[in-house]
Protein backbone atom coordinates (compact mmCIF):
# COMPACT_ATOMS: atom_id res chain seq x y z
CA UNK A 1 0.00 0.00 0.00
CA UNK A 2 1.39 3.28 -0.64
CA UNK A 3 2.07 5.83 1.93
CA UNK A 4 -0.64 8.01 2.91
CA UNK A 5 2.16 10.78 2.33
CA UNK A 6 3.37 9.73 -0.97
CA UNK A 7 -0.21 10.70 -2.27
CA UNK A 8 -0.61 13.94 -4.26
CA UNK A 9 -3.04 16.73 -3.26
CA UNK A 10 -5.29 15.76 -6.06
CA UNK A 11 -5.21 11.91 -4.85
CA UNK A 12 -5.76 12.55 -1.20
CA UNK A 13 -8.37 14.59 -1.48
CA UNK A 14 -10.03 11.94 -3.94
CA UNK A 15 -8.98 9.58 -0.81
CA UNK A 16 -10.69 11.56 1.58
CA UNK A 17 -13.98 12.13 -0.09
CA UNK A 18 -14.12 8.57 -0.58
CA UNK A 19 -13.73 7.90 3.00
CA UNK A 20 -10.86 5.88 2.44
CA UNK A 21 -9.02 7.56 5.02
CA UNK A 22 -9.52 10.40 7.77
CA UNK A 23 -7.96 13.67 7.83
CA UNK A 24 -6.76 12.88 10.71
CA UNK A 25 -5.14 10.05 9.90
CA UNK A 26 -3.58 11.94 7.07
CA UNK A 27 -2.14 14.55 8.83
CA UNK A 28 -0.56 12.32 11.73
CA UNK A 29 1.30 10.74 8.85
CA UNK A 30 2.68 13.67 7.74
CA UNK A 31 3.24 14.57 12.02
CA UNK A 32 5.35 11.50 12.24
CA UNK A 33 7.25 12.07 8.97
CA UNK A 34 8.12 15.33 9.60
CA UNK A 35 9.14 14.84 13.05
CA UNK A 36 11.17 12.08 11.68
CA UNK A 37 12.68 14.81 9.73
CA UNK A 38 14.34 17.13 12.02
CA UNK A 39 18.03 16.37 10.37
CA UNK A 40 16.96 18.02 7.37
CA UNK A 41 15.63 21.51 9.54
CA UNK A 42 13.32 22.27 7.27
CA UNK A 43 10.64 23.60 9.95
CA UNK A 44 11.66 26.63 12.05
CA UNK A 45 8.42 25.83 14.00
CA UNK A 46 5.87 22.44 14.14
CA UNK A 47 2.40 22.87 14.90
CA UNK A 48 1.38 19.49 15.45
CA UNK A 49 -1.67 20.34 17.56
CA UNK A 50 -3.07 23.01 15.38
CA UNK A 51 -3.18 20.63 12.57
CA UNK A 52 -4.84 17.87 14.34
CA UNK A 53 -7.46 19.82 15.51
CA UNK A 54 -8.14 21.41 12.05
CA UNK A 55 -7.32 18.02 10.70
CA UNK A 56 -11.15 17.35 13.54
CA UNK A 57 -12.44 20.15 11.45
CA UNK A 58 -11.74 18.91 7.96
CA UNK A 59 -13.39 15.50 8.81
CA UNK A 60 -16.30 17.13 10.14
CA UNK A 61 -16.70 18.96 7.15
CA UNK A 62 -16.28 16.24 5.13
CA UNK A 63 -18.65 13.88 6.94
CA UNK A 64 -21.34 17.02 6.15
CA UNK A 65 -20.54 17.55 2.93
CA UNK A 66 -19.38 21.37 3.29
CA UNK A 67 -15.48 20.15 2.55
CA UNK A 68 -13.47 23.34 0.65
CA UNK A 69 -11.52 22.41 -2.18
CA UNK A 70 -8.21 21.75 0.40
CA UNK A 71 -10.10 20.31 2.81
CA UNK A 72 -7.61 17.99 5.33
CA UNK A 73 -4.17 18.39 2.80
CA UNK A 74 -1.64 19.08 5.29
CA UNK A 75 0.71 22.10 4.10
CA UNK A 76 3.87 23.41 5.45
CA UNK A 77 3.86 27.39 5.45
CA UNK A 78 6.80 29.64 4.97
CA UNK A 79 7.86 31.21 8.17
CA UNK A 80 7.14 34.84 5.94
CA UNK A 81 3.73 34.31 6.18
CA UNK A 82 1.86 35.95 9.37
CA UNK A 83 0.06 33.26 10.88
CA UNK A 84 -2.25 34.15 13.87
CA UNK A 85 -0.59 33.27 17.60
CA UNK A 86 2.09 30.89 15.73
CA UNK A 87 5.79 31.73 15.09
CA UNK A 88 6.63 34.26 12.20
CA UNK A 89 9.93 35.26 12.49
CA UNK A 90 11.21 35.47 8.49
CA UNK A 91 13.85 33.41 9.53
CA UNK A 92 15.41 36.78 11.44
CA UNK A 93 16.50 36.86 15.03
CA UNK A 94 15.27 40.35 14.76
CA UNK A 95 11.58 38.95 15.07
CA UNK A 96 12.68 36.98 17.98
CA UNK A 97 9.59 35.60 19.66
CA UNK A 98 6.86 37.63 17.24
CA UNK A 99 3.53 36.11 17.13
CA UNK A 100 1.07 37.83 15.17
CA UNK A 101 -2.01 39.05 15.96
CA UNK A 102 -3.59 38.20 12.89
CA UNK A 103 -3.62 35.73 9.59
CA UNK A 104 -2.17 36.66 6.18
CA UNK A 105 -4.79 37.14 3.75
CA UNK A 106 -3.38 33.98 1.49
CA UNK A 107 -2.87 32.19 4.52
CA UNK A 108 -6.58 32.82 5.52
CA UNK A 109 -7.45 31.56 2.44
CA UNK A 110 -5.71 28.45 2.70
CA UNK A 111 -7.51 27.95 6.19
CA UNK A 112 -11.14 29.05 4.38
CA UNK A 113 -10.57 26.38 2.38
CA UNK A 114 -10.04 23.35 4.62
CA UNK A 115 -6.00 23.17 4.52
CA UNK A 116 -3.87 21.59 7.30
CA UNK A 117 -0.76 23.87 8.90
CA UNK A 118 1.84 21.89 10.06
CA UNK A 119 3.91 24.16 10.87
CA UNK A 120 6.12 27.33 9.76
CA UNK A 121 9.06 26.42 7.08
CA UNK A 122 12.18 27.76 7.46
CA UNK A 123 13.77 30.63 4.60
CA UNK A 124 16.67 32.69 4.04
CA UNK A 125 16.33 35.77 6.82
CA UNK A 126 13.76 38.05 5.48
CA UNK A 127 13.44 36.07 1.81
CA UNK A 128 17.49 37.03 1.05
CA UNK A 129 19.27 34.57 -0.16
CA UNK A 130 19.26 31.35 -2.75
CA UNK A 131 20.38 29.05 -0.53
CA UNK A 132 18.78 29.13 2.59
CA UNK A 133 21.68 29.16 4.26
CA UNK A 134 21.04 33.02 6.03
CA UNK A 135 18.38 31.47 7.96
CA UNK A 136 19.28 32.30 11.71
CA UNK A 137 18.26 28.49 11.90
CA UNK A 138 20.75 27.20 10.07
CA UNK A 139 21.13 26.04 6.56
CA UNK A 140 18.36 23.73 5.35
CA UNK A 141 19.37 20.32 4.40
CA UNK A 142 18.50 19.15 0.68
CA UNK A 143 17.12 15.26 0.71
CA UNK A 144 18.48 15.36 -2.52
CA UNK A 145 22.37 14.19 -2.71
CA UNK A 146 24.41 13.16 -5.42
CA UNK A 147 24.85 9.69 -6.56
CA UNK A 148 27.48 7.61 -4.55
CA UNK A 149 28.00 11.34 -1.75
CA UNK A 150 27.11 11.85 1.60
CA UNK A 151 27.53 15.60 1.54
CA UNK A 152 24.82 17.95 2.27
CA UNK A 153 23.29 20.43 -0.42
CA UNK A 154 21.40 23.27 -0.42
CA UNK A 155 17.46 23.25 -1.09
CA UNK A 156 17.83 26.87 -2.87
CA UNK A 157 16.25 29.70 -1.72
CA UNK A 158 14.94 32.40 -0.54
CA UNK A 159 11.66 29.28 -0.26
CA UNK A 160 14.55 26.38 0.88
CA UNK A 161 12.40 24.95 3.88
CA UNK A 162 8.88 25.09 1.15
CA UNK A 163 11.00 22.96 -1.31
CA UNK A 164 12.82 20.60 1.01
CA UNK A 165 9.65 20.07 2.72
CA UNK A 166 7.96 19.12 -0.20
CA UNK A 167 10.44 17.11 -1.94
CA UNK A 168 10.87 15.08 1.54
CA UNK A 169 6.84 14.44 1.68
CA UNK A 170 6.90 16.32 4.86
CA UNK A 171 4.04 18.29 3.29
CA UNK A 172 1.68 17.88 1.36
CA UNK A 173 2.52 21.20 -0.49
CA UNK A 174 3.77 24.56 0.68
CA UNK A 175 3.22 27.89 0.33
CA UNK A 176 6.29 30.36 -0.69
CA UNK A 177 7.40 33.62 -1.79
CA UNK A 178 9.28 34.94 -4.72
CA UNK A 179 10.68 37.95 -5.19
CA UNK A 180 13.78 37.26 -7.56
CA UNK A 181 13.20 33.46 -7.99
CA UNK A 182 12.87 32.18 -4.90
CA UNK A 183 10.00 30.00 -5.40
CA UNK A 184 11.15 28.85 -8.90
CA UNK A 185 14.87 28.01 -7.92
CA UNK A 186 14.27 25.88 -4.88
CA UNK A 187 11.75 23.90 -7.22
CA UNK A 188 14.10 23.25 -9.48
CA UNK A 189 17.31 22.30 -6.91
CA UNK A 190 14.39 19.73 -5.50
CA UNK A 191 12.63 18.08 -8.40
CA UNK A 192 8.87 20.22 -7.06
CA UNK A 193 6.72 22.53 -8.82
CA UNK A 194 6.75 25.86 -7.95
CA UNK A 195 4.85 28.77 -9.52
CA UNK A 196 5.01 32.56 -9.06
CA UNK A 197 1.97 34.23 -10.16
CA UNK A 198 1.04 37.79 -12.00
CA UNK A 199 2.24 39.94 -9.40
CA UNK A 200 -1.22 41.30 -7.69
CA UNK A 201 -2.37 37.81 -8.22
CA UNK A 202 -2.22 37.23 -4.49
CA UNK A 203 -2.78 39.62 -1.57
CA UNK A 204 0.88 40.49 -0.19
CA UNK A 205 -1.11 41.46 2.94
CA UNK A 206 0.42 39.71 6.16
CA UNK A 207 3.37 38.48 4.05
CA UNK A 208 6.32 39.91 5.53
CA UNK A 209 7.78 42.53 3.14
CA UNK A 210 11.00 42.63 1.60
CA UNK A 211 10.74 44.13 -1.92
CA UNK A 212 7.15 45.46 -2.41
CA UNK A 213 7.40 45.80 -6.00
CA UNK A 214 8.45 42.67 -6.85
CA UNK A 215 6.87 39.82 -3.67
CA UNK A 216 4.74 37.21 -4.48
CA UNK A 217 2.91 34.57 -3.15
CA UNK A 218 2.95 30.92 -5.04
CA UNK A 219 2.35 27.54 -3.82
CA UNK A 220 5.65 24.74 -3.71
CA UNK A 221 3.78 21.33 -4.88
CA UNK A 222 4.48 17.71 -5.88
CA UNK A 223 2.78 17.68 -9.76
CA UNK A 224 1.52 20.74 -11.48
CA UNK A 225 -2.38 19.48 -11.11
CA UNK A 226 -1.22 20.49 -7.04
CA UNK A 227 0.14 23.63 -7.40
CA UNK A 228 -3.32 24.61 -9.86
CA UNK A 229 -5.22 23.28 -6.87
CA UNK A 230 -3.34 25.79 -4.13
CA UNK A 231 -2.78 28.62 -6.50
CA UNK A 232 -6.20 28.26 -7.03
CA UNK A 233 -7.01 28.81 -2.83
CA UNK A 234 -3.87 31.42 -2.65
CA UNK A 235 -5.00 33.73 -5.11
CA UNK A 236 -7.99 36.46 -5.24
CA UNK A 237 -8.89 40.63 -4.75
CA UNK A 238 -7.66 41.48 -1.90
CA UNK A 239 -9.18 45.29 -0.64
CA UNK A 240 -6.19 45.37 1.84
CA UNK A 241 -3.36 44.87 -0.46
CA UNK A 242 -3.68 48.24 -2.83
CA UNK A 243 -1.96 45.95 -5.07
CA UNK A 244 -3.80 43.16 -4.96
CA UNK A 245 -5.49 42.79 -8.70
CA UNK A 246 -9.48 42.61 -8.73
CA UNK A 247 -10.61 40.27 -11.17
CA UNK A 248 -11.66 36.96 -11.30
CA UNK A 249 -9.68 34.17 -10.21
CA UNK A 250 -9.78 31.67 -13.50
CA UNK A 251 -9.81 28.05 -12.59
CA UNK A 252 -6.53 26.77 -13.08
CA UNK A 253 -7.03 22.88 -13.01
CA UNK A 254 -9.37 23.17 -15.88
CA UNK A 255 -7.11 25.14 -17.59
CA UNK A 256 -4.80 21.72 -17.86
CA UNK A 257 -6.55 20.26 -21.04
CA UNK A 258 -2.29 19.36 -21.92
CA UNK A 259 -3.78 20.73 -25.53
CA UNK A 260 -1.10 22.84 -26.64
CA UNK A 261 -1.59 22.45 -30.60
CA UNK A 262 -0.97 25.61 -32.35
CA UNK A 263 1.04 27.84 -29.29
CA UNK A 264 3.42 29.47 -29.84
CA UNK A 265 6.23 28.78 -27.61
CA UNK A 266 9.09 31.61 -27.64
CA UNK A 267 13.31 30.14 -26.94
CA UNK A 268 14.82 33.68 -25.40
CA UNK A 269 18.33 33.72 -27.10
CA UNK A 270 19.77 35.48 -24.32
CA UNK A 271 19.41 32.61 -21.83
CA UNK A 272 21.93 30.70 -23.85
CA UNK A 273 25.42 32.14 -22.10
CA UNK A 274 28.39 30.61 -22.86
CA UNK A 275 28.97 29.57 -19.64
CA UNK A 276 25.74 27.44 -19.56
CA UNK A 277 26.45 23.43 -18.78
CA UNK A 278 25.69 21.26 -21.46
CA UNK A 279 23.44 19.50 -19.57
CA UNK A 280 21.14 22.13 -18.74
CA UNK A 281 21.42 23.22 -22.44
CA UNK A 282 20.49 19.37 -23.20
CA UNK A 283 17.42 19.44 -21.26
CA UNK A 284 16.33 22.72 -22.74
CA UNK A 285 16.82 20.83 -25.97
CA UNK A 286 14.15 18.18 -24.99
CA UNK A 287 12.31 20.70 -23.35
CA UNK A 288 11.69 22.03 -26.69
CA UNK A 289 11.04 18.47 -28.52
CA UNK A 290 8.49 17.71 -26.19
CA UNK A 291 6.49 20.51 -27.10
CA UNK A 292 6.70 20.44 -30.30
CA UNK A 293 5.65 17.24 -30.38
CA UNK A 294 2.70 18.44 -28.57
CA UNK A 295 2.00 20.48 -31.43
CA UNK A 296 3.44 23.47 -30.38
CA UNK A 297 5.14 25.80 -32.60
CA UNK A 298 8.79 27.40 -31.54
CA UNK A 299 9.99 30.30 -32.17
CA UNK A 300 13.47 31.93 -31.12
CA UNK A 301 12.70 35.52 -29.54
CA UNK A 302 15.22 38.20 -28.21
CA UNK A 303 15.29 39.63 -24.55
CA UNK A 304 18.35 42.11 -25.92
CA UNK A 305 18.04 43.70 -22.00
CA UNK A 306 18.24 40.33 -19.84
CA UNK A 307 22.30 40.68 -19.18
CA UNK A 308 20.99 43.65 -17.19
CA UNK A 309 18.43 42.17 -14.92
CA UNK A 310 20.46 41.29 -11.81
CA UNK A 311 22.29 44.31 -11.42
CA UNK A 312 19.11 46.11 -12.00
CA UNK A 313 17.52 43.72 -9.31
CA UNK A 314 20.16 44.30 -7.13
CA UNK A 315 19.21 47.93 -7.06
CA UNK A 316 15.57 47.84 -6.54
CA UNK A 317 15.44 45.15 -4.33
CA UNK A 318 17.93 46.25 -1.78
CA UNK A 319 16.47 50.06 -1.99
CA UNK A 320 12.87 48.58 -0.95
CA UNK A 321 14.57 46.23 1.34
CA UNK A 322 16.36 49.25 3.37
CA UNK A 323 12.41 50.84 3.43
CA UNK A 324 10.70 47.99 4.73
CA UNK A 325 13.09 46.99 7.10
CA UNK A 326 13.39 50.52 8.59
CA UNK A 327 10.34 49.10 10.63
CA UNK A 328 12.45 46.92 12.93
CA UNK A 329 13.11 49.40 15.55
CA UNK A 330 13.24 47.12 18.75
CA UNK A 331 10.06 49.08 19.68
CA UNK A 332 6.52 47.67 18.50
CA UNK A 333 7.94 43.80 17.73
CA UNK A 334 11.14 41.63 18.00
CA UNK A 335 14.57 42.35 19.47
CA UNK A 336 15.73 44.93 21.57
CA UNK A 337 18.95 45.31 22.82
CA UNK A 338 18.85 48.21 25.42
CA UNK A 339 20.85 51.23 24.60
CA UNK A 340 22.59 54.66 25.77
CA UNK A 341 19.78 56.79 24.48
CA UNK A 342 16.82 56.30 21.48
CA UNK A 343 19.20 56.23 18.47
CA UNK A 344 21.77 53.66 20.42
CA UNK A 345 19.05 51.22 21.05
CA UNK A 346 17.70 50.91 17.37
CA UNK A 347 21.38 50.56 15.86
CA UNK A 348 22.19 47.95 18.93
CA UNK A 349 19.13 46.12 18.16
CA UNK A 350 19.33 46.35 14.19
CA UNK A 351 23.56 45.37 14.34
CA UNK A 352 22.24 42.30 16.96
CA UNK A 353 18.89 41.33 15.10
CA UNK A 354 19.96 41.62 11.26
CA UNK A 355 22.46 38.75 9.88
CA UNK A 356 25.33 39.19 7.27
CA UNK A 357 23.41 38.89 3.89
CA UNK A 358 20.17 41.05 5.10
CA UNK A 359 22.92 44.42 6.60
CA UNK A 360 24.62 44.25 3.20
CA UNK A 361 21.14 44.53 1.23
CA UNK A 362 19.95 47.34 3.76
CA UNK A 363 23.04 49.19 3.60
CA UNK A 364 23.27 49.13 0.08
CA UNK A 365 19.84 50.12 -0.65
CA UNK A 366 20.76 52.69 1.59
CA UNK A 367 23.64 54.31 -0.22
CA UNK A 368 21.32 53.40 -3.89
CA UNK A 369 18.20 55.80 -2.10
CA UNK A 370 20.76 58.51 -0.04
CA UNK A 371 21.45 62.15 -1.18
CA UNK A 372 23.64 62.65 -4.50
CA UNK A 373 23.16 58.84 -5.67
CA UNK A 374 19.43 58.31 -6.16
CA UNK A 375 19.77 59.03 -9.82
CA UNK A 376 22.71 57.46 -10.56
CA UNK A 377 21.62 54.03 -9.15
CA UNK A 378 17.60 54.02 -8.16
CA UNK A 379 16.04 55.68 -11.12
CA UNK A 380 18.30 54.25 -13.70
CA UNK A 381 17.31 50.53 -12.65
CA UNK A 382 13.85 51.69 -13.07
CA UNK A 383 14.88 53.11 -16.05
CA UNK A 384 16.32 49.58 -17.08
CA UNK A 385 13.49 47.81 -15.54
CA UNK A 386 11.17 49.46 -18.03
CA UNK A 387 13.36 47.91 -20.60
CA UNK A 388 12.98 44.78 -19.39
CA UNK A 389 9.85 44.52 -19.30
CA UNK A 390 9.31 46.36 -22.60
CA UNK A 391 11.40 43.23 -24.05
CA UNK A 392 8.67 40.99 -22.40
CA UNK A 393 5.72 42.79 -24.06
CA UNK A 394 7.54 42.76 -27.41
CA UNK A 395 8.14 38.93 -27.24
CA UNK A 396 4.93 38.53 -26.28
CA UNK A 397 3.57 39.78 -29.54
CA UNK A 398 4.75 36.97 -31.42
CA UNK A 399 4.79 33.71 -29.05
CA UNK A 400 2.19 33.07 -26.17
CA UNK A 401 4.61 31.30 -23.28
CA UNK A 402 8.66 31.40 -23.52
CA UNK A 403 10.66 28.15 -22.39
CA UNK A 404 14.20 28.43 -20.23
CA UNK A 405 15.99 26.52 -17.83
CA UNK A 406 14.74 27.38 -14.17
CA UNK A 407 18.49 28.09 -12.84
CA UNK A 408 22.55 27.50 -14.16
CA UNK A 409 23.30 24.59 -12.45
CA UNK A 410 21.87 22.14 -10.04
CA UNK A 411 21.89 22.32 -6.25
CA UNK A 412 25.34 23.01 -5.09
CA UNK A 413 26.81 21.63 -1.81
CA UNK A 414 26.40 23.83 1.60
CA UNK A 415 29.24 26.50 2.56
CA UNK A 416 30.18 26.25 -1.22
CA UNK A 417 29.12 29.44 -2.14
CA UNK A 418 30.44 32.07 -0.22
CA UNK A 419 30.79 35.15 -2.85
CA UNK A 420 27.37 37.39 -2.51
CA UNK A 421 27.64 38.02 -6.45
CA UNK A 422 28.25 34.48 -7.29
CA UNK A 423 25.44 34.03 -5.43
CA UNK A 424 23.18 36.17 -7.18
CA UNK A 425 24.24 34.29 -9.98
CA UNK A 426 21.85 31.53 -9.14
CA UNK A 427 18.60 33.91 -10.28
CA UNK A 428 19.96 34.91 -13.92
CA UNK A 429 16.96 33.19 -15.20
CA UNK A 430 13.97 33.80 -12.62
CA UNK A 431 14.54 37.52 -12.23
CA UNK A 432 13.73 39.23 -15.49
CA UNK A 433 10.34 37.64 -15.16
CA UNK A 434 10.21 39.07 -11.38
CA UNK A 435 11.23 42.58 -12.48
CA UNK A 436 8.38 42.33 -15.17
CA UNK A 437 5.91 41.17 -12.49
CA UNK A 438 5.02 37.69 -15.15
CA UNK A 439 3.85 34.89 -14.21
CA UNK A 440 6.25 31.91 -13.82
CA UNK A 441 6.85 28.18 -13.63
CA UNK A 442 9.93 25.86 -12.90
CA UNK A 443 8.87 22.25 -13.65
CA UNK A 444 11.03 19.15 -12.52
CA UNK A 445 12.44 17.72 -16.35
CA UNK A 446 14.92 15.45 -15.39
CA UNK A 447 18.38 14.44 -13.47
CA UNK A 448 22.15 16.21 -13.81
CA UNK A 449 24.98 13.90 -14.20
CA UNK A 450 25.53 13.02 -10.87
CA UNK A 451 21.22 12.47 -10.62
CA UNK A 452 20.29 16.04 -9.02
CA UNK A 453 16.95 17.51 -10.16
CA UNK A 454 16.89 20.06 -13.43
CA UNK A 455 13.86 22.26 -14.21
CA UNK A 456 12.76 24.41 -16.90
CA UNK A 457 11.11 27.37 -16.40
CA UNK A 458 7.90 28.84 -18.60
CA UNK A 459 7.26 32.27 -18.43
CA UNK A 460 3.60 33.42 -19.62
CA UNK A 461 2.04 37.13 -20.15
CA UNK A 462 0.74 39.26 -17.46
CA UNK A 463 -2.56 37.19 -16.07
CA UNK A 464 -2.12 33.86 -18.07
CA UNK A 465 -1.15 31.69 -15.57
CA UNK A 466 -3.48 29.27 -16.95
CA UNK A 467 -1.19 29.11 -20.15
CA UNK A 468 1.98 28.44 -17.96
CA UNK A 469 0.56 25.75 -15.71
CA UNK A 470 -1.14 24.10 -18.82
CA UNK A 471 2.26 23.78 -21.06
CA UNK A 472 3.53 23.07 -17.78
CA UNK A 473 1.82 20.37 -17.45
CA UNK A 474 2.29 18.68 -20.75
CA UNK A 475 6.25 18.91 -20.01
CA UNK A 476 5.93 17.23 -16.83
CA UNK A 477 3.65 14.46 -18.35
CA UNK A 478 6.29 13.97 -21.32
CA UNK A 479 9.33 14.46 -19.03
CA UNK A 480 7.82 11.67 -16.00
CA UNK A 481 9.71 12.91 -13.64
CA UNK A 482 9.44 10.18 -10.78
CA UNK A 483 13.17 10.06 -9.32
CA UNK A 484 12.88 10.37 -5.78
CA UNK A 485 15.68 11.12 -2.99
CA UNK A 486 16.53 8.17 -0.87
CA UNK A 487 15.48 9.04 2.45
CA UNK A 488 18.79 9.18 4.27
CA UNK A 489 17.49 11.68 6.36
CA UNK A 490 14.78 9.56 8.62
CA UNK A 491 15.69 9.30 12.34
CA UNK B 1 32.77 55.09 -7.73
CA UNK B 2 34.20 52.96 -4.67
CA UNK B 3 32.94 53.84 -1.24
CA UNK B 4 35.59 54.23 1.47
CA UNK B 5 35.24 53.32 5.48
CA UNK B 6 33.48 56.24 6.38
CA UNK B 7 31.33 56.20 3.74
CA UNK B 8 30.33 52.85 4.78
CA UNK B 9 30.71 54.20 8.85
CA UNK B 10 27.47 57.07 7.08
CA UNK B 11 25.51 54.52 5.72
CA UNK B 12 25.38 52.49 8.61
CA UNK B 13 24.28 55.17 10.55
CA UNK B 14 21.57 56.33 8.50
CA UNK B 15 20.47 52.82 8.61
CA UNK B 16 20.86 52.62 11.84
CA UNK B 17 22.87 49.12 12.17
CA UNK B 18 25.39 49.04 14.73
CA UNK B 19 28.57 47.96 12.77
CA UNK B 20 31.99 47.34 14.68
CA UNK B 21 35.14 48.88 13.81
CA UNK B 22 37.02 45.38 12.68
CA UNK B 23 33.68 44.79 10.45
CA UNK B 24 33.64 47.69 8.41
CA UNK B 25 36.75 46.95 6.15
CA UNK B 26 35.19 43.63 4.83
CA UNK B 27 31.58 45.16 4.78
CA UNK B 28 33.53 48.30 2.61
CA UNK B 29 35.10 45.51 1.00
CA UNK B 30 31.51 43.29 -0.15
CA UNK B 31 29.69 46.72 -0.52
CA UNK B 32 32.16 48.22 -3.77
CA UNK B 33 32.10 44.40 -5.52
CA UNK B 34 28.03 45.02 -5.26
CA UNK B 35 28.50 48.24 -6.63
CA UNK B 36 30.95 47.47 -9.40
CA UNK B 37 28.79 44.79 -10.41
CA UNK B 38 25.54 46.72 -10.89
CA UNK B 39 27.37 49.43 -12.31
CA UNK B 40 27.12 47.71 -15.77
CA UNK B 41 24.09 49.77 -16.02
CA UNK B 42 25.26 52.50 -16.88
CA UNK B 43 26.20 51.05 -20.29
CA UNK B 44 22.29 50.86 -21.05
CA UNK B 45 21.12 53.60 -23.00
CA UNK B 46 17.93 55.02 -21.35
CA UNK B 47 16.97 58.28 -22.33
CA UNK B 48 13.59 59.07 -23.27
CA UNK B 49 12.96 55.81 -21.29
CA UNK B 50 10.09 56.17 -18.49
CA UNK B 51 10.84 54.89 -14.74
CA UNK B 52 9.02 51.42 -14.29
CA UNK B 53 6.55 52.35 -11.55
CA UNK B 54 3.81 49.63 -11.81
CA UNK B 55 4.48 46.14 -13.18
CA UNK B 56 1.26 45.80 -14.27
CA UNK B 57 -1.28 48.18 -15.53
CA UNK B 58 -3.86 48.98 -13.03
CA UNK B 59 -5.14 51.94 -11.43
CA UNK B 60 -4.31 52.36 -7.19
CA UNK B 61 -8.20 51.82 -5.67
CA UNK B 62 -9.28 54.34 -3.86
CA UNK B 63 -11.96 54.11 -0.45
CA UNK B 64 -13.99 56.77 1.45
CA UNK B 65 -11.65 58.11 4.02
CA UNK B 66 -12.83 56.47 7.21
CA UNK B 67 -11.66 54.17 10.06
CA UNK B 68 -12.34 50.48 9.29
CA UNK B 69 -10.06 49.16 11.77
CA UNK B 70 -8.72 49.14 15.01
CA UNK B 71 -9.76 49.85 18.84
CA UNK B 72 -7.69 46.67 20.25
CA UNK B 73 -4.48 48.46 21.72
CA UNK B 74 -3.33 45.24 23.84
CA UNK B 75 -3.32 43.14 20.48
CA UNK B 76 -0.96 45.80 19.31
CA UNK B 77 1.11 46.00 22.13
CA UNK B 78 0.95 42.28 22.70
CA UNK B 79 4.41 42.32 21.11
CA UNK B 80 6.18 44.91 22.07
CA UNK B 81 9.70 44.44 23.96
CA UNK B 82 8.48 46.90 26.82
CA UNK B 83 4.98 48.72 26.66
CA UNK B 84 3.15 50.48 30.00
CA UNK B 85 -0.38 51.86 30.53
CA UNK B 86 -0.99 51.26 26.85
CA UNK B 87 1.73 52.28 25.14
CA UNK B 88 5.16 51.26 23.74
CA UNK B 89 8.05 52.63 25.55
CA UNK B 90 11.48 53.94 24.43
CA UNK B 91 14.41 54.88 26.11
CA UNK B 92 14.26 59.11 27.01
CA UNK B 93 14.79 61.28 24.42
CA UNK B 94 14.81 64.58 26.02
CA UNK B 95 17.96 65.88 28.41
Amino acid sequence: MTALTDLTIVEARAGLTAGEFSARELTQAYIDAMTAARGLNAYIAETPDHALAQADAADQAIRAGTAGPLAGIPLGIKDLFCTEGVHSQASSKMLDGFKPAYESTVTSNLWRDGAVMLGKLSMDEFAMGSSNETSYAGAVINPWRAQGSDQNLVPGGSSGGSSAAVAAHIAAGATGTDTGGSIRQPAAFTGTVGIKPTYGRCSRWGIISYASSLDQAGPIARTVRDAALMLGSMAGYDPKDSTSINRPVPNYRAALTGDIRGLKVGIPKEYRPDTLPPEIQKLWDQGVAWLKDGGAEIREVSLPHTQYALATYYIVAPAEASSNLARYDGVRYGLRVNGSNLNDMYAKSRGAGFGGEVKRRILIGTYVLSAGYYDAYYLKAQKVRSLIARDFATAFQDVDVLLTPTAPSAAFAVGETTDPISMYLNDVFTVPASLAGLPAMSVPTGLSSTGLPLGLQLIGRVFDEETVLNVGSVIERAAKFTARPTSWWRA
Amino acid sequence: MSIDLSTVRRIANLARIEVAEEELPPLATELNKILAFVEQLEAVNTDDVQPLTSVVDAQLPQRVDEVTDGGYPDRVLANAPHAEHGFFTVPKVIE
